[in-house]
């Protein structure tokens, strides 16, 4: 479930033969908290190429932003390797690593301006006075912050705040570009703003971007690949598509979009499928990619838009399951149901509101629901 | 009627500290300057006159102890930036949980009188006693030596005094720094020494500028320390008024030799803040 390499996601970027920008292999790291030892990440094992925007998406307190400052080297791993373009860089402080960071809190330098925010970490590095001038100049183009260079931090926006942080990184032409939640702070309008804004920008300078975000649209919208992380461990890792359509485990189902969970026992194989047990008129068809064998209970899931609600008994191969509708809610562009299963399961179903506004069922009704088998998942 | 309310809202609420301003600060003043002006003697009592003439005669005669004040308040403020720097870093950066203990033992000496703390390094210090005596007996130090009555004891004295009024807006000062932005600089290619001159110190300078005014002030105008680790030599413009007021009460020299040293330190002030309390100082020490 952890050792999932970089190359097996669908929209995988990196290619096999190539030296991955950045490495976790193996790594684990422990905090002491008030005697107590606490894994904050259990053994992570990733690999992200160049040029990749690759996102660590979880909920609060999986260890994101611990696998992120172990890339950066504020915090060293208790076990495992960091390796930056092949090269082992475990040990290595900060200052010393070409990747830099933007923090979710910004964490501009209050007492100067603009301009000599973005210039520090070319006059650290000795950069010539010329070359300082023109590559500040020119990020602060990218970043559409020109005549500003005299503000200080607290008299801008959070947005612009936000430009200056990404800024002040982007100036070095770093390896990799950490992103820890960067636009956690901003409301939602300037928020998508920005996702778009990033998404340029990182085409623009071509750097490998690492994004950590808990918001799984963020994710989806703007990651080539996208490690979702659970409990210090990655649970799946892949392109969006795959992990949005095909979620590996329970969590990952659970956690990305609305998903509907169904377990059921194996009534028997047919070929790379396994036709389930559930109500006595139901019939659920669900591709299987280990193996499985009669009597084995099997979790699978569907997402509520691929599932078709009518008041007939469906026709054809469909996947099939009869219930009884508990709640409809009108939702603008489309109809949500809640159908209660005999089994106790609730199944969500979204329905377009395509062609005029009335519903197919309403509370209370026997409905059928429906799916091609292709597009339920049995989960690991 | 609520415009009004709140029209009168800041009146209502600068009222008390306004009258506490106009009688422990306002009043006291006039009446000085007031009587700095008049002339007469104790017996005969003294007469409004546009008497200039003390402010002369003060700066004639004590012009040696007006400079040797400044100057001691200056070193003892420069002693206290030193050591008061560190000791505050120390407590912001490396106290951990323990922070308000260390604050705590810090001020724990000056909950004694600021006299008998005093008086108490006048033992310490005096010629034979707890600290020269044993020296001196073994043959380290020759026998004359001595600290008390020199301009060391005093400055020290001042030093040690004042030296919490440092700490505390250093520390403050330090304690505000995001963590999060002294790893911006470590990952934006600073190392440690670079990280401590470019980011920590000018974010602390605030902090020293406030404390170099909250001890030069009181170091500079204290006759404490002075009178008791002093000796003849290191008169400071303090005891003198001190002395004008209750031994010699020629009450308009020491209300001029007050307004002088007042003038001074206040024209001190103001250009220190001129020159040194701009975010601008504070930008170009980021450079
Ligand atoms: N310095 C520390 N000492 C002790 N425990 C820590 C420390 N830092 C993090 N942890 C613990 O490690 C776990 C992972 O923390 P981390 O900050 O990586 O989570 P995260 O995924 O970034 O969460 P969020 O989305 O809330 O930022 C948490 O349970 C946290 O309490
Ligand atoms: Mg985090």
């Amino acid at each position: 479930m952890t050792e999932i390499q970089a190359g097996t996601g669908a929209a995988g970027v990196a290619a096999p033969d190539q030296v991955p920008a950045i490495e976790l292999d193996g790594v684990v790291k422990e905090y002491v908290s008030h005697g107590e030892v606490v894994q904050a990440v259990k053994g992570v094992s990733l690999a992200i190429g160049e040029g990749e925007f690759f996102s660590l998406l979880g909920p609060s307190g999986c260890g994101k932003t611990t696998s992120m400052r172990m890339i950066a080297g504020f915090e060293e791993p208790t076990r495992g390797v960091v390796r930056l373009h092949g090269q082992d860089v475990t040990n290595v402080p900060p200052n010393k690593r070409d990747v830099n960071m933007v923090f979710q809190s910004y964490a501009l330098f209050p007492h100067m301006n603009v301009w000599d925010n973005v210039a520090f970490g070319l006059k650290r590095k000795k950069v010539s006075d010329d070359e300082v001038r023109s590559r500040v100049g020119e990020m602060l183009e990218i970043v559409d912050l020109v005549g500003r260079e005299k503000r200080r931090p607290r008299e801008m926006s959070g947005g612009q705040q936000q430009r200056v942080a990404l800024a002040r990184a982007l100036v070095n032409r770093p390896r990799a570009l950490l992103l820890d939640e960067p636009l956690g702070a901003l409301d939602l309008k300037l928020r998508q703003h920005m996702q778009i804004e990033l998404k340029r920008i990182q085409r623009e300078v071509g750097i490998t971007f690492v994004y950590v975000t808990h918001d799984q649209s963020e994710a989806l919208t703007m990651s080539d690949r996208i490690a979702v992380m659970n409990d210090g461990l990655v649970e799946q890792l892949a392109g969006p598509r795959e992990i949005y359509e095909r979620p590996a485990t329970k969590f990952v189902a659970g956690f990305i979009g609305t998903s509907n969970l169904l377990s059921g026992v194996v009534r028997a194989m047919n070929g790379a499928s396994a036709v389930l047990a559930l109500g006595p008129e139901d019939r659920v068809v669900v591709p299987i990619k280990g193996s499985a064998t009669e009597g084995d209970t099997v979790e699978l899931t569907v997402r509520p838009e691929k599932i078709t609600i009518s008041t007939e008994q469906p026709e054809g191969d469909l996947s099939m399951v009869e219930g009884t509708v508990s709640e409809v809610v009108y939702l603008g562009t489309y109809n949500s149901y809640a159908v209660a299963l005999a089994g106790g399961a609730e199944i969500t179903v979204f329905q377009q509101n395509a062609h005029d506004s009335t519903t197919t069922a309403e509370r209370g009704d026997t409905v059928w629901l429906s799916w091609q088998p292709q597009h339920s998942y049995a989960l690991q | 009627m609520r415009r009004l309310r709140a029209a009168l809202t800041p009146y209502a609420l600068i009222f008390p500290g306004g009258v506490w301003l106009a009688i422990f600060f306002v009043v006291p003043t006039v009446v000085m300057l007031s009587l700095s002006l008049q002339s007469g003697n104790v017996a005969d009592g003294f007469v409004f006159t546009w008497n200039w003439q003390s402010y002369v005669d003060g700066l004639t005669n004590y012009h040696d102890q007006i400079i040797r004040s400044l100057v001691y308040g200056l070193a003892a403020t420069l002693i206290q930036i030193v050591i008061g720097f560190p000791v505050a870093y120390w407590i912001a950066f490396k106290g951990g949980r323990h922070k308000s203990v260390y604050l705590f033992l810090l001020l724990l000496p000056f909950l004694v009188s600021f006299v008998l703390r005093t008086i108490s390094w006048q033992f310490l210090l005096s010629d034979n006693g707890m600290l020269l005596g044993p020296l001196k007996n073994i043959g380290l130090l020759p026998g004359d030596f001595r600290v008390l009555a020199t301009p060391f004891a005093v400055i020290g004295g001042l030093a040690y005094n004042f030296l919490p009024f440092m700490v505390l807006p250093i520390y403050v000062a330090l304690e505000r720094i995001d963590p999060r932005v002294l790893e911006a600089a470590n990952d934006l290619y600073a190392g440690k020494f670079q990280t401590f001159l470019r980011v920590v110190l000018p974010l602390s300078l605030p902090g020293v500028f406030a404390g170099v005014l909250m001890t030069f002030v009181p170091a500079s105008s204290d006759y404490v320390n002075a009178s008791v680790l002093g000796g003849t030599n290191t008169t400071m413009i303090g005891n003198v008024i001190q002395n004008q007021y209750l031994v010699t009460q020629d009450y308009p020299t020491a209300s001029a030799l007050s307004f002088t040293l007042m003038a001074l330190l206040l024209v001190g002030i103001f250009a220190y803040a001129k020159a040194l309390g701009t975010e601008d100082v504070l930008e170009v020490a980021a450079r």
